[in-house]
């Protein structure tokens, strides 16, 4: 049993999470009554979206996707050198071991790439979303769903 | 990361994420929504992801809730669920 | 309805909750995702190729600068569509009711006015080294941009909207918003006319000398980043000022 729940549940809490919070989002897409209350659900799922992805780059111990400045001037000194003509020194050598790039010790930059424009766009598409529901609440004065399908039935028998 | 922090963060985010859509109030549905995209925001940088952080941060918190807000000003600021 | 649509979601969640064990484990080096041979090639040689320590801002303007480049027209339209959308929303006539305009809160408060004279400088300052130190700390053109456009809605809500248009009136907006698209794609340009493939920023150390391929693609990446700037803080000012008035422009939040 607590094989299984380390298995399912510990090893892959964030994955939990952005599930759940995908589910709270879809379920306000799908039967919350208010439009403003359907976008914030919509928003909900985006992070949802955006959190598993940010979640799959994560390593163990590794550090944020930007190289420490020495390790750029020591590179660069190299790259001078061996455009110079000059073999490197062994003090220079020897630092080069160090220095060498382990992509295990960055987290992964492509998911944090995506999500980044993804927010982005993300924030312009809600704001044409807004600009949609104020159109639908010049014509029909309310952002209640059922109201505004009850409207629209009326004008339909009317017409 | 340090779990601890994080299974707080995840937690506080359901909590809010459920605050936001069952206010009544939309006014202050969008406001719990820029709280909800604040704590995204720290997960991330605790997750080593600062530049999606960044723009959560500027993003999420700051220019989508105040759209909302702009958009509930100019309809009606109640909701019915 | 909520029924249908608890019993979808519950669903949709438990066949996601049940493929958990396939998902890859929390922080896990080698899982697909992170030890696929893309993402190792730009840890690696982001520095050999460009110099830039940021490999997030090197990805994102370099190596797949046709992603962000489209990204950037897609914030365009939708801050196009937005003016259109509210504009047309104004000619029609009738609707149910025009809303009553009323003023809220003092748009000449003291306390407000005197934190915002002293904020906004510092504000667009910071929002200045955000997009031009993105190569080296976490930053860039979107979130510099963002910046940007916020110390704008700043002086929207704390003066009023129209001190805040008559600083960035529309027709400045709008063309502030599409030449950061031609700088952007006049990169890409640039690089077609001197016999490279489009955005392939590493033969435009022939205009600059005295520099070699990588410096050439750091500095190009610092030109893209500022048109991406441009186009995002335009078109986050431009939806706000249309949501706040309802396309008006005018009165406002």
């Amino acid at each position: 049993m607590g094989e299984i729940f380390k298995q399912y549940v510990i090893d892959h809490f964030n994955f939990w999470i952005a599930v759940i919070l995908m589910m709270i989002g879809l379920y306000a897409m799908i039967t919350k009554n208010n439009l403003i209350k359907k976008l914030i659900g919509m928003s909900i799922f985006q992070t949802a979206i955006i959190l598993f992805y940010v979640s799959a780059g994560v390593k163990d111990g590794a550090t944020i996707p930007i190289l420490e400045h020495h390790a750029v001037e020591v590179e660069q000194v190299e790259m001078l050198a061996a455009a110079a003509g000059h073999s490197p020194s062994e003090h220079a050598a020897s630092g080069h071991e160090s220095h060498a790039i382990n992509p295990d010790d960055y987290s992964n930059p492509l998911p944090h790439v995506l999500m980044l424009t993804a927010i982005v766009v993300g924030v312009a598409t809600l704001g044409v979303a807004l600009a949609v529901s104020q159109v639908i609440y010049k014509n029909y004065g309310t952002l209640e769903e059922s109201e505004i399908l009850a409207k629209i039935k009326a004008a339909e028998n009317d017409g | 990361m340090i779990w601890q922090f994080d299974i707080i963060l995840l937690i506080f985010l359901v909590v809010t994420a459920v605050i936001s859509l069952r206010v009544k109030d939309l006014l202050a549905a969008s406001m719990v929504f820029g709280t909800y995209s604040f704590l995204i925001c720290l997960l991330w940088a605790g997750m080593g992801a600062v530049d999606v952080a960044f723009t959560e941060a500027t993003v999420g918190a700051g220019i989508s809730a105040v759209i909302l807000i702009a958009t509930v000003y100019n309809t009606r600021r109640d909701s019915s669920d | 309805m909520k029924w249908v649509g608890l019993i979808a979601v519950l669903f949709t969640g438990g066949l996601l909750l049940s493929a958990m064990d396939d998902f890859p484990k929390w922080g896990d080096a080698h899982s697909p995702a992170n030890a696929s041979p893309v993402s190792q090639y730009y840890i690696e040689k982001t520095i050999e190729d460009s110099g830039v320590p940021n490999m997030v801002t090197a990805v994102l303007a370099d190596y797949r600068g046709y992603d962000t480049m489209f990204e950037t027209v897609v914030v365009l339209i939708a801050g196009i569509a937005i003016m259109a959308i509210l504009r047309v929303m104004n000619q029609i006539p009738g609707g149910a009711r025009p809303s009553p305009r009323h003023e809220i809160g003092d748009h000449h408060d003291i306390i407000i006015g005197t934190t915002c004279r002293l904020l906004i400088p510092v504000l667009q300052l910071f929002a200045l080294y955000v997009i031009a130190h993105g190569h080296h700390s976490p930053g860039g053109g979107f979130q510099g941009g963002v910046i940007l456009g916020a110390s704008f809605i700043l002086t929207a809500i704390a003066q009023g909207l129209d001190p805040a248009l008559e600083r960035l009136p529309e027709k400045s907006y709008v063309k502030l918003a599409f030449a950061g698209v031609v700088i952007y794609s006049g990169f890409g340009v640039m690089c077609l006319l001197l016999g490279e493939n489009f955005l392939d920023y590493g033969v435009l150390h022939v205009l600059l000398p005295g520099i070699d391929a990588a410096e050439a693609r750091s500095h190009s990446m610092l030109g893209v980043e500022v048109g991406v700037a441009f186009t995002v803080s335009a078109i986050m000012f431009a939806i706000y000022a249309n949501l706040a008035s309802k396309g008006e422009l005018e009165g406002g939040l």
